[in-house]
């Protein structure tokens, strides 16, 4: 279904999404107040998979490109700080140049073998490369193979940033989503972005026109690519650790459920489905260990209900019912983050959430139309 | 050495089989439903914890397999419906978000219901034998069943598929839905049924492969990936071509582990063939893949009409 | 829904989260230890995390859940199996939960990732399984301790082994990551015969061996060593078994049969040769106990990812004898932990410089029970005080 511009628009969406940005960037104040610094590492990792998830849906959400091997560009680019470090080179000024450009170098590659093929065929060959990856990071035994690469010293800035102050990592890493979100909105809302969309909905009809659609996607791929490699460095930095396992094809898999659970070919989608995925994980997992006899409906429900994602909902009209999933999530966190082990706070809140589903739901069929 | 090369082959044909039996019913329900079943893994891993439980119950690994089969395929059928149904209109990429989340919920209740230990099917004595095909090489006769039933199943699915009226909308189903549905065919019925014959060919595969791998949570996840490469290379919705990628998979992985460190140890030292050589058995598939893929972006034998 | 509703009730909402926020529970302040556990409660190799997390509780129940007359609490953690969410748990439980000790970790990636958290933050981490050669040699650390064992000597006593038993040619299978690595050139390290093939499967995926089988057969060697963590030693014995070769060319394995795995592999786990440095038969006072009441409790031998989570809660419980409850002191707890005065269910053992264990390593075998129960008990001691290879990179 194509995704048009104009849906950035929405004011619903963008208010939200703002919101959320605002709020993400308050965490480190809240932190601080409520005396948890581990509240500052989990969002640290939120913000980090948000930025991955914004650069897939560049070329999934947007592009119609369905790569399954987006997490290779986290593993290329934390490879890098990774190896750099072992042999003693601590720049970042050094270090960030080399991911990048491996990242965007790995990209075009991989663009240039996979992007000649369609649907499940690219689906499956942009997997295939990034297994190849990953099995290259297994054998490489002098940088740890499968045990990772540990990292022993953070790259330094040279006295600019200290990346070993959570707050200032956490507030890069921030900066970045911030400026990775802008520069989606621009690249989406320039002429590149509306080939790139007008390719997606029928590419021949594009060719047809004059555009070499070839071009235009790969230069999408590289840029998603980096991007995702920037994930990468921050990934790297934020566990001091990388190994192949963050390359694997499951992990690719987690970053496609974080971009369709938000909404394709929406700016903020990728950030909805990014927070959404890693509370629900937190949360739930501190439940129970049979967590994901819980989460694997979620996520069909989600499917089969909520077209579009959590974005659509809120762009559809039913905004009031991702928007009551949205502050329940927010409410889970804080009672999970209170009573950690007692599940009555959280039935409380789970009940009040279903209540206003309800109550939500009786209001859209009095006023007998789609204005949620 | 011609031995070795021979019981090789042997091997390589036995994976390969395995392979295209899970691989059928994969590349059946997307090439009619236009469905991509991640789950299909797990009813892989269904089937082979069923046929493990009967096989308990009733005390013959015949009987638990036999009862295994039509139990999988009702499973299949009551996820398609309550599930599945609604999603065929829908993006591909939904079915994976979709069918991810069976994987994951299927994986915990396979927990829930069988425990985290896994189990083992034993096998009766009468297959735990030997037998010479040639001289001088005693085959496992588990292994040669193996490739007995997956040379029976592709018969079987060639008769279905090319001489049965079932058949005939299978393949028309696969060409032009719409049309199909537009002559008076109940689609949904066909879909269902297709689904379960998915399903079955699933748990056989599972319940064929229990006895040499044991019964394991998540078991179907890994293959699933391989199957998936065997519809990719093979051309969606091709039983043909499923049959000829599977064996080709099979051959090339198992060829490739007995005799690459040899075939590098002629260019290279015997410490760096080993390294090299294990670092390439993992990526051969991926490679095979890439290949085909590269050179052939709609795969092997792409079906007509896509 | 119009904006000014949708802005009043995210406010509204808003506001009494904060409410709750504020609101915090005082928490009880009493004095108690608090140790942070991680391990793999969920996923296929999830009996493994129960039998430590079993294991720890019981020793914790010996000692009446106090060490040194304080009160220990133990929160336990799910790694799932993943590096990053092992690190995240391990933070959890630094910047959360502030225990003052963490252990667990069966998995080298999982520990390699999250160690760093620990140890960089004046607190000790001791694992009571995963023993990368990375953490024996260079990146050894003050505040790491290894209950377990390095990855290479288990394999380096299976070598002495087969020395003793006369093997001169050799066949070795391993899957291909760094553990699979470790154990194959452990055996190398002492082996003194010749290797006459080794083959490095594809991990964690590859699931039919029949290809290596038939190699063996081919290439004649005396024996055949293995190594095939969890599952994966249940599906090489089956395969090897239902191949037939297991008079014709003995088996020798290093981690591959343990209480769990026997489970499954039954009958096809006799006649096999391994070693490893516990066995629940061995006759130590306090593994006696340990085996006794774990089959009491649990109606299940322990295996030795068992016995060495309990002899942590142990180690850790001399420490705090030792310093007489002071954990601030981290020096002088240190020093306690090196000196290792506790009964261990190994028998006797002390700590290496790196902070890993010199032990010996016993020659083990499968027998049946009963008609449907195995267990594993003691042939002989191949070896001991065994150190591990790493030992002279660290520079403690």
């Amino acid at each position: 279904m194509p995704q048009l511009p104009l849906r950035l628009k929405s004011p619903i969406t963008s208010l939200v999404g703002s919101a959320l940005l605002i709020l993400l960037g308050l965490v480190p104040v809240a932190a601080t107040v409520l005396d948890d610094p581990f509240m500052l590492t989990l969002f640290t990792r939120v913000v980090i998979m948000a930025i991955a998830a914004v650069s897939l849906n560049l070329i999934l959400g947007y592009g119609g490109m369905v790569s399954f091997g987006h997490a290779a560009y986290i593993g290329i680019g934390g490879y890098a700080i990774g190896i750099l470090a072992h042999h003693g080179i601590n720049e970042a000024w050094i270090q960030w140049p080399v991911a990048l450009i491996g990242s965007a170098l790995s990209a075009l590659l991989i663009g240039l073998l996979s992007l000649r093929t369609k649907g499940i065929f690219f689906i499956m060959l942009t997997l295939a490369l990034a297994q190849l990856v990953y099995y290259l990071g297994n054998g490489a035994y002098a940088y740890g193979g499968d045990d990772g690469l540990t990292i022993q010293q953070r790259s330094s800035f040279g006295g600019l940033i200290d990346l070993n102050d959570k707050e200032s990592l956490f507030y890069l890493c921030w900066v970045l989503l911030v400026l990775t979100l802008w520069l989606t909105y621009r690249i989406v809302n320039s002429r590149f972005g509306m080939v790139l969309q007008g390719a997606k909905s029928n590419d021949r009809r594009m060719a047809t026109l004059g555009f070499p659609v070839f071009r235009y996607r790969l230069t999408a791929f590289v840029i998603a690519g980096t991007l995702c490699g920037l994930a990468g460095i921050l990934t790297a930095t934020y566990t001091d650790f990388i190994s192949p396992a963050m390359m694997h094809w499951t992990r690719s898999g987690d970053l496609i459920v974080m971009v369709v659970l938000g909404g394709m070919g929406s700016l903020f989608g990728p950030l909805f489905g990014a927070f959404t995925f890693l509370m629900l994980e937190e949360i739930l997992s501190s439940w129970t260990e049979y967590w994901k006899i819980v989460f694997g409906p979620i996520l069909l429900l989600v499917v089969l209900f909520a077209r579009g994602g959590i974005d659509g909902a809120m762009v559809r009209g039913a905004a009031g019912y991702a928007l009551t999933g949205l502050v329940t999530l927010f409410a889970m966190y804080i009672v999970h983050y209170l009573w950690y082990d007692d599940w009555v706070p959280a039935a409380i809140v789970l009940a009040v959430a279903a209540l206003a589903i309800v109550a939500i739901w009786l209001r859209q069929r009095r006023t007998g139309g789609q204005h949620g | 050495m011609t031995l070795l090369l021979v019981e090789q082959f042997l091997n390589g044909l036995q994976i390969g089989l395995l392979l295209f039996l899970l691989a059928a019913g994969l590349t059946l329900v997307f090439g009619i439903m236009d469905l991509v079943n991640l789950a299909h893994g797990s009813l892989y891993m269904m089937g082979a914890f069923f046929a493990a439980v009967l096989t308990e119950w009733t005390g013959s690994f015949l009987a638990g397999a036999l009862l295994a089969l039509p139990a999988t395929a009702l499973l299949g059928i009551v996820t398609e419906v309550i599930a599945l149904r609604n999603l065929y209109t829908r993006d591909h990429l939904d079915h994976v978000l979709a069918t991810f989340g069976l994987i994951l919920f299927f994986n915990e209740l396979a927990r829930v219901l069988f425990g985290v230990g896994g189990m083992a099917i034993p096998l009766p004595d009468s297959l735990l034998t030997h037998f010479e095909i040639l001289p001088g090489l005693p085959y496992p006769t588990y292994r040669f069943l193996i490739i007995l039933v997956g040379l029976l199943c592709a018969g079987f699915l060639y008769v279905l598929v090319q001489r049965t009226r079932l058949g005939m909308l299978i393949r028309a189903g696969a060409t032009n839905r719409e049309m199909v549905g537009a002559l008076g065919v109940d689609i949904k019925l066909l879909f269902t049924l297709v689904f379960g014959l998915g399903s079955a060919l699933a748990a056989l595969a599972g319940l064929m492969a229990a006895p040499i791998t044991t019964v394991q949570i998540g078991m179907g996840d890994n293959i699933l990936i391989l199957a998936l490469v065997v519809i990719v290379i093979g051309g969606i919705g091709s039983i043909r071509g499923a049959f000829i990628a599977s064996l080709l998979i099979g051959l090339v992985d198992t060829m490739g582990r007995a005799f690459l460190p040899n075939m590098l140890g002629t260019v290279l030292s015997p410490a760096d063939a080993g390294t090299v050589s294990e670092a390439l058995s993992s990526m051969l598939i991926y490679i095979l893949m890439s290949g085909v893929l590269i050179l052939r972006p709609a795969g092997l034998f792409p079906a007509p009409g896509r | 829904m119009k904006v000014s509703t949708l802005l009043r009730v995210t406010g509204a909402l808003a506001v009494s989260a904060l409410a709750l926020a504020a609101a915090e529970p005082a928490a009880a302040q009493a004095k108690k230890i608090k140790i942070g556990f991680v391990t793999t409660l969920s996923g296929p190799n999830a009996a493994y995390g129960v039998d430590m997390r079993n294991s720890f509780e019981l020793a914790l129940e010996h000692l009446g859940r106090k060490m040194g007359g304080i009160p220990v609490e133990v929160i336990y953690e799910d790694d799932e199996q993943k590096p990053e969410v092992g690190k995240q748990k391990t933070d959890k439980l630094m910047q959360r939960d502030r225990v003052d000790i963490v252990a667990g970790y069966i998995w080298s990636n999982v520990l390699l990732a999250s160690y760093k958290s620990v140890v960089d933050n004046n607190t000790f981490l001791i694992s009571a399984n995963a023993g990368p050669s990375q953490l024996a040699g260079e990146q050894c650390h003050k505040n790491f301790f290894a209950a377990s064992w390095a990855n290479e000597q288990n394999p380096m006593g299976v070598g002495h082994l087969l020395n003793q038993k006369n093997v001169q040619k050799l066949y070795i299978v391993a899957p291909n990551y760094a553990a699979g690595q470790d154990m194959a050139n452990g055996v190398k390290a002492t082996f003194k015969g010749q290797v006459v093939g080794q083959d490095m499967t594809r991990w964690p995926d590859q699931l039919d061996f029949s290809a290596e089988i038939s190699k063996i057969r081919a290439a004649k060697p005396d024996a055949v060593y293995v190594f095939f963590p969890g599952r994966a030693g249940v599906q090489f014995l089956t395969q090897y078994t239902q191949a037939n070769l297991k008079k014709e060319i003995p088996l020798y394995s290093v981690f591959t049969i343990d209480g769990v795995t026997l489970k499954l592999q039954k009958d096809q786990a006799l006649d096999t040769f391994f070693g490893l440095f516990w066995a629940p038969d061995l006759p130590y006072a306090a593994n006696t106990k340990f085996v006794t009441d774990y089959k009491k409790k649990h109606k299940d031998t322990p295996t030795f990812y068992g016995a060495q989570s309990y002899d942590v809660a142990n180690l850790i419980n001399s420490a705090v004898v030792a310093t007489k409850g002071d954990l601030k002191n981290k020096d002088a707890f240190r020093a306690a932990l090196e000196a290792a005065k506790f009964e261990s269910v190994r028998g006797p053992m002390k700590f290496n410089k790196n902070h890993f264990p010199i032990h010996a390593i016993y020659q083990q075998e499968v027998y049946k029970v009963s008609d449907s129960e195995y267990d594993i008990r003691t042939i002989s001691k191949i070896i001991d005080n065994l150190e591990d290879p790493s030992a002279p990179k660290c520079k403690m």
